[in-house]
């Protein structure tokens, strides 16, 4: 128990310092680095909670794509990013007090709902497991998923579809004067227009 | 010395707080700004999942599941508008962006 509470604490000091570092790193590439840190934490507060299907999941989908995803586009664009960080200090005040207010009301309705409503909590997640002992967190996920929520699955699905044809068509583009294939003009050329009949003159060869 | 849900849920309350004081104070970092939403969203699924271990039902982690694939997506099309905002103008200076105004 006390090795658990310690882990936590780990993991939760590094989650949060993670996230500052993120929102306050002068370069956005340590930016991204950071945010990499606290979903590897925020993975690690997940096994904690016994949901280890969940855990690399967040490792694969946030560490192996999106991260890469931002440092792709942190690299590629070319921009002087100490110029978009004035004002920094300027909203500082402002972003505190709004961010400091939020945390304590959201710290005080958490602890009472924690508090306050525990009549049906565990007191021990990781030994209980969420749909009864000996079933493994993706087993118990995909009992559900695939048949309660096969539908939302499907949605999911859908969501991922789009954006990936929104991401391409969005970013894609044809630069002039770079010679391409056109499947259609191949398919259409005929003898008749492919194709001219000259007849030279000896000694005057052909104008194109 | 034992660790709660009300632990879990500071966390995540902490979190998302960050993110929302990432938004403010980068204000004109548009990237920055993307990441804070990542925040956010991770400080959402850290309340799910809390959620549902401690009520014992595994139906906060599918949704936990569901906002991860809204993020990944949200995340690859903001992206794709970033760099073509990018081509476009030059810069990633959002509180320039006011070629739709009316």
């Amino acid at each position: 128990m006390a090795l658990q509470a310690i882990a936590f604490y780990l993991m939760a000091a590094v989650t949060l310092a993670s996230a500052l570092a993120v929102v306050s790193s002068k370069n956005p590439v340590h930016s991204v680095l950071f945010l990499i840190a606290a979903f590897f934490s925020a993975a690690g507060l997940f096994v904690l909670l016994g949901a280890e299907f969940l855990a690399m999941l967040l490792v694969v989908v946030y560490v192996g794509a999106v991260a890469v995803l931002f440092l792709f586009v942190v690299m590629m664009l070319d921009v002087d990013f100490a110029e978009l960080r004035q004002g920094f200090a300027r909203y500082m005040p402002l972003g505190g007090l709004i961010a400091g207010g939020l945390a304590i009301e959201m710290i005080i309705v958490s602890t009472t709902v924690a508090t306050k409503g525990a009549a049906r909590l565990n007191e021990n997640p990781m030994a209980s497991g969420t749909a009864g002992p000996g079933i493994p967190n993706a087993e118990a996920i995909g009992r559900v998923l695939y048949t309660q929520y096969v539908y939302f699955f499907q949605a999911a699905g859908m969501v991922l579809l789009v954006a990936m044809i929104g991401a391409i068509v969005l970013t894609l583009r044809h630069k002039p004067g770079v010679k391409r294939q056109i499947i259609m003009d191949q398919v259409l050329r005929t003898p008749a227009n492919g194709m001219r009949m000259v007849s030279p003159k000896p000694g005057e060869g052909i104008d194109a | 010395m034992s660790i709660g849900l009300s632990h879990y849920l500071a966390v995540a309350a902490i979190l998302f707080t960050i993110g929302v004081f990432g938004i403010f104070v980068n204000r004109k970092n548009i990237i920055v700004i993307l990441m804070s939403v990542e925040l956010i969203l991770l400080a959402v699924n850290i309340n799910l999942v809390a959620f549902s271990a401690y009520l014992g039902n595994v139906t906060g982690q599918i949704f936990a599941m569901f906002v991860l694939t809204v993020a990944a997506a949200e995340a690859a099309v903001g992206l794709a508008i970033l760099v073509t905002f990018f081509r476009n103008r030059g810069d990633i200076a959002v509180d320039d962006a006011s070629m739709m105004k009316g």
